[in-house]
Protein backbone atom coordinates (compact mmCIF):
# COMPACT_ATOMS: atom_id res chain seq x y z
CA UNK A 1 0.00 0.00 0.00
CA UNK A 2 2.60 2.46 1.21
CA UNK A 3 5.59 1.10 1.16
CA UNK A 4 7.07 4.41 3.19
CA UNK A 5 5.06 3.30 6.02
CA UNK A 6 6.01 -0.61 5.44
CA UNK A 7 10.13 0.17 5.49
CA UNK A 8 9.04 2.65 8.98
CA UNK A 9 7.30 -0.50 10.57
CA UNK A 10 9.84 -3.00 9.52
CA UNK A 11 12.74 -1.01 10.90
CA UNK A 12 10.88 -0.50 14.51
CA UNK A 13 9.78 -4.79 14.18
CA UNK A 14 13.53 -5.32 13.67
CA UNK A 15 14.44 -3.28 16.34
CA UNK A 16 11.75 -4.74 18.31
CA UNK A 17 12.71 -8.53 17.62
CA UNK A 18 16.56 -7.42 18.63
CA UNK A 19 15.51 -6.00 22.49
CA UNK A 20 13.22 -9.10 22.56
CA UNK A 21 16.56 -11.13 21.70
CA UNK A 22 20.20 -9.13 23.71
CA UNK A 23 17.86 -7.89 26.96
CA UNK A 24 18.95 -9.68 29.82
CA UNK A 25 15.89 -8.56 32.19
CA UNK A 26 12.62 -11.30 30.77
CA UNK A 27 9.92 -8.49 31.71
CA UNK A 28 11.91 -6.42 28.85
CA UNK A 29 12.11 -9.29 27.16
CA UNK A 30 8.48 -10.12 26.93
CA UNK A 31 7.27 -6.31 26.67
CA UNK A 32 9.35 -6.09 23.54
CA UNK A 33 7.54 -9.20 22.40
CA UNK A 34 4.13 -8.03 22.83
CA UNK A 35 5.41 -4.71 20.53
CA UNK A 36 6.87 -6.99 18.24
CA UNK A 37 3.29 -8.57 18.07
CA UNK A 38 1.76 -5.10 17.89
CA UNK A 39 4.06 -3.71 15.02
CA UNK A 40 3.68 -7.04 13.08
CA UNK A 41 -0.45 -6.78 13.57
CA UNK A 42 0.03 -2.98 12.07
CA UNK A 43 1.72 -4.88 9.17
CA UNK A 44 -0.79 -7.70 8.34
CA UNK A 45 -3.30 -4.95 8.02
CA UNK A 46 -1.06 -2.48 6.30
CA UNK A 47 -0.64 -5.25 3.84
CA UNK A 48 -4.30 -6.20 3.80
CA UNK A 49 -5.45 -8.71 5.88
CA UNK A 50 -7.38 -7.65 8.32
CA UNK A 51 -8.37 -10.49 9.72
CA UNK A 52 -4.85 -11.98 10.52
CA UNK A 53 -3.67 -8.48 11.76
CA UNK A 54 -6.91 -8.65 13.97
CA UNK A 55 -5.98 -12.17 15.52
CA UNK A 56 -2.07 -11.25 16.01
CA UNK A 57 -3.62 -8.18 17.87
CA UNK A 58 -5.61 -9.90 20.37
CA UNK A 59 -4.03 -12.86 20.62
CA UNK A 60 0.24 -12.03 20.40
CA UNK A 61 -0.40 -8.76 21.68
CA UNK A 62 -3.59 -9.38 24.68
CA UNK A 63 -3.36 -12.54 26.47
CA UNK A 64 0.22 -14.40 25.52
CA UNK A 65 1.96 -11.45 26.94
CA UNK A 66 -0.15 -11.66 30.19
CA UNK A 67 0.80 -15.57 30.14
CA UNK A 68 4.23 -14.88 30.06
CA UNK A 69 4.41 -12.44 32.57
CA UNK A 70 2.35 -14.55 34.99
CA UNK A 71 5.27 -17.60 34.24
CA UNK A 72 8.18 -15.51 34.63
CA UNK A 73 6.96 -14.38 38.47
CA UNK A 74 6.08 -18.03 38.98
CA UNK A 75 10.00 -18.86 38.11
CA UNK A 76 12.80 -16.90 39.46
CA UNK A 77 13.23 -13.19 38.11
CA UNK A 78 16.60 -13.10 35.89
CA UNK A 79 18.12 -15.10 34.06
CA UNK A 80 21.64 -16.86 35.96
CA UNK A 81 24.17 -16.61 32.85
CA UNK B 1 0.12 -9.54 41.02
CA UNK B 2 3.15 -10.32 43.26
CA UNK B 3 2.85 -7.00 45.05
CA UNK B 4 -0.81 -6.21 44.89
CA UNK B 5 -1.84 -2.99 46.70
CA UNK B 6 -5.17 -2.33 46.95
CA UNK B 7 -4.96 0.69 44.77
CA UNK B 8 -8.33 2.21 44.13
CA UNK B 9 -7.91 3.15 40.67
CA UNK B 10 -6.88 0.29 39.36
CA UNK B 11 -9.20 -1.60 40.66
CA UNK B 12 -12.24 0.49 39.31
CA UNK B 13 -10.52 1.38 36.06
CA UNK B 14 -10.32 -2.47 34.98
CA UNK B 15 -14.10 -3.33 36.66
CA UNK B 16 -15.15 -0.57 34.63
CA UNK B 17 -13.46 -1.22 31.17
CA UNK B 18 -14.25 -4.97 31.32
CA UNK B 19 -17.75 -4.35 30.52
CA UNK B 20 -16.96 -2.61 27.50
CA UNK B 21 -14.60 -4.78 26.00
CA UNK B 22 -17.19 -8.11 26.70
CA UNK B 23 -19.69 -6.34 24.58
CA UNK B 24 -17.04 -5.52 22.10
CA UNK B 25 -16.19 -9.28 22.33
CA UNK B 26 -19.86 -9.97 21.45
CA UNK B 27 -20.14 -7.65 18.45
CA UNK B 28 -17.08 -9.46 17.17
CA UNK B 29 -18.31 -13.04 17.45
CA UNK B 30 -21.97 -12.55 15.95
CA UNK B 31 -20.65 -9.65 13.38
CA UNK B 32 -17.84 -12.08 12.53
CA UNK B 33 -19.18 -13.19 9.24
CA UNK B 34 -19.56 -9.39 7.96
CA UNK B 35 -16.73 -8.09 9.24
CA UNK B 36 -13.10 -9.09 9.95
CA UNK B 37 -13.39 -10.87 13.41
CA UNK B 38 -15.19 -14.14 14.50
CA UNK B 39 -15.58 -16.98 17.10
CA UNK B 40 -11.40 -16.91 17.84
CA UNK B 41 -10.85 -13.34 18.14
CA UNK B 42 -14.41 -12.41 20.22
CA UNK B 43 -13.80 -15.91 22.51
CA UNK B 44 -9.69 -14.46 22.67
CA UNK B 45 -11.10 -10.67 24.15
CA UNK B 46 -13.62 -12.15 26.59
CA UNK B 47 -11.04 -14.01 27.92
CA UNK B 48 -8.70 -10.95 27.97
CA UNK B 49 -11.80 -8.82 29.73
CA UNK B 50 -11.85 -11.60 32.37
CA UNK B 51 -8.49 -12.23 33.03
CA UNK B 52 -7.79 -8.07 33.10
CA UNK B 53 -10.03 -8.59 36.31
CA UNK B 54 -8.37 -11.21 38.18
CA UNK B 55 -4.86 -9.27 37.16
CA UNK B 56 -6.44 -6.00 38.72
CA UNK B 57 -8.59 -7.63 41.59
CA UNK B 58 -6.77 -10.79 42.40
CA UNK B 59 -8.23 -13.99 41.77
CA UNK B 60 -10.02 -14.82 44.74
CA UNK B 61 -12.09 -11.60 44.71
CA UNK B 62 -12.39 -12.11 40.78
CA UNK B 63 -14.27 -16.02 41.95
CA UNK B 64 -17.48 -13.92 42.00
CA UNK B 65 -17.20 -12.90 38.20
CA UNK B 66 -15.79 -16.30 36.63
CA UNK B 67 -15.64 -18.85 39.19
CA UNK B 68 -12.55 -20.75 38.92
CA UNK B 69 -14.30 -24.35 38.02
CA UNK B 70 -16.45 -23.07 35.48
CA UNK B 71 -13.37 -22.67 32.48
CA UNK B 72 -13.10 -26.37 31.66
CA UNK B 73 -16.98 -26.80 31.80
CA UNK B 74 -17.71 -24.08 28.97
CA UNK B 75 -14.70 -25.21 26.80
CA UNK B 76 -16.19 -28.20 26.53
CA UNK B 77 -19.45 -26.53 25.77
CA UNK B 78 -18.00 -25.20 23.37
CA UNK B 79 -16.94 -28.05 21.60
CA UNK B 80 -19.78 -29.80 22.18
CA UNK B 81 -21.85 -27.00 19.94
CA UNK B 82 -19.23 -27.08 17.56
CA UNK B 83 -19.46 -30.95 16.98
CA UNK B 84 -23.20 -31.11 17.89
CA UNK B 85 -24.15 -28.50 14.89
CA UNK B 86 -22.13 -30.86 12.12
CA UNK B 87 -24.23 -33.77 14.28
CA UNK B 88 -27.06 -32.14 13.50
CA UNK B 89 -26.33 -31.60 9.79
CA UNK B 90 -25.19 -34.83 9.43
CA UNK B 91 -28.23 -36.57 10.70
CA UNK B 92 -30.18 -34.39 8.26
CA UNK B 93 -28.87 -36.31 4.90
CA UNK B 94 -25.75 -34.07 4.21
CA UNK B 95 -22.25 -34.47 5.07
CA UNK B 96 -20.50 -33.56 8.40
CA UNK B 97 -20.98 -29.71 8.64
CA UNK B 98 -23.25 -28.97 5.53
CA UNK B 99 -25.11 -26.02 6.69
CA UNK B 100 -27.79 -26.47 4.09
CA UNK B 101 -29.57 -29.41 5.75
CA UNK B 102 -30.27 -27.46 9.11
CA UNK B 103 -33.37 -28.26 10.59
CA UNK B 104 -34.53 -24.46 10.48
CA UNK B 105 -36.74 -22.47 8.41
CA UNK B 106 -36.25 -20.39 5.49
CA UNK B 107 -34.03 -20.70 2.51
CA UNK B 108 -30.49 -22.62 2.42
CA UNK B 109 -28.79 -19.21 2.55
CA UNK B 110 -30.43 -18.12 5.72
CA UNK B 111 -29.42 -21.95 7.00
CA UNK B 112 -25.41 -21.42 6.20
CA UNK B 113 -26.18 -17.90 7.86
CA UNK B 114 -27.73 -19.85 10.79
CA UNK B 115 -24.57 -22.62 11.07
CA UNK B 116 -21.84 -19.97 10.86
CA UNK B 117 -23.40 -18.58 13.67
CA UNK B 118 -23.42 -21.03 15.87
CA UNK B 119 -20.16 -22.45 15.20
CA UNK B 120 -18.67 -19.25 15.97
CA UNK B 121 -20.83 -19.13 19.28
CA UNK B 122 -19.36 -22.58 20.14
CA UNK B 123 -15.18 -21.57 18.84
CA UNK B 124 -15.93 -18.24 20.98
CA UNK B 125 -17.25 -20.66 24.41
CA UNK B 126 -14.52 -22.95 23.87
CA UNK B 127 -11.27 -20.38 23.43
CA UNK B 128 -13.01 -17.68 26.31
CA UNK B 129 -13.04 -21.48 28.52
CA UNK B 130 -9.67 -22.63 28.08
CA UNK B 131 -7.92 -19.21 28.05
CA UNK B 132 -9.57 -18.57 31.23
CA UNK B 133 -8.81 -22.07 32.53
CA UNK B 134 -4.91 -21.93 31.61
CA UNK B 135 -4.41 -18.84 33.34
CA UNK B 136 -6.07 -20.09 36.71
CA UNK B 137 -4.12 -23.28 36.35
CA UNK B 138 -0.94 -21.39 36.06
CA UNK B 139 -1.38 -19.30 38.94
CA UNK B 140 -2.50 -22.76 40.91
CA UNK B 141 -1.10 -23.07 44.19
CA UNK B 142 -0.61 -19.75 44.99
CA UNK B 143 -2.41 -18.64 48.10
CA UNK B 144 -2.72 -14.79 47.70
CA UNK B 145 -2.71 -13.98 44.17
Amino acid sequence: MHWELEVVLFVFLVGAALVALESRNLLTAVVSLSVFSFLSALLYAAMGAVDVGFTEAVVGGGVSGILFVVTIFRTSRKSKD
Amino acid sequence: MMRRDDDAIISLVSRTVSPFIMIFALYVIFHGHYSPGGGFQGGTMLAAALILVRLAAGSDLAQLQFPRSWGTPLGSAGVLIYWGTGFVSMLCGGNFLNYAFLPVSGPPPHHRNLGILFIEVGVGLAVMGILTAIYDDLLEGRPHD
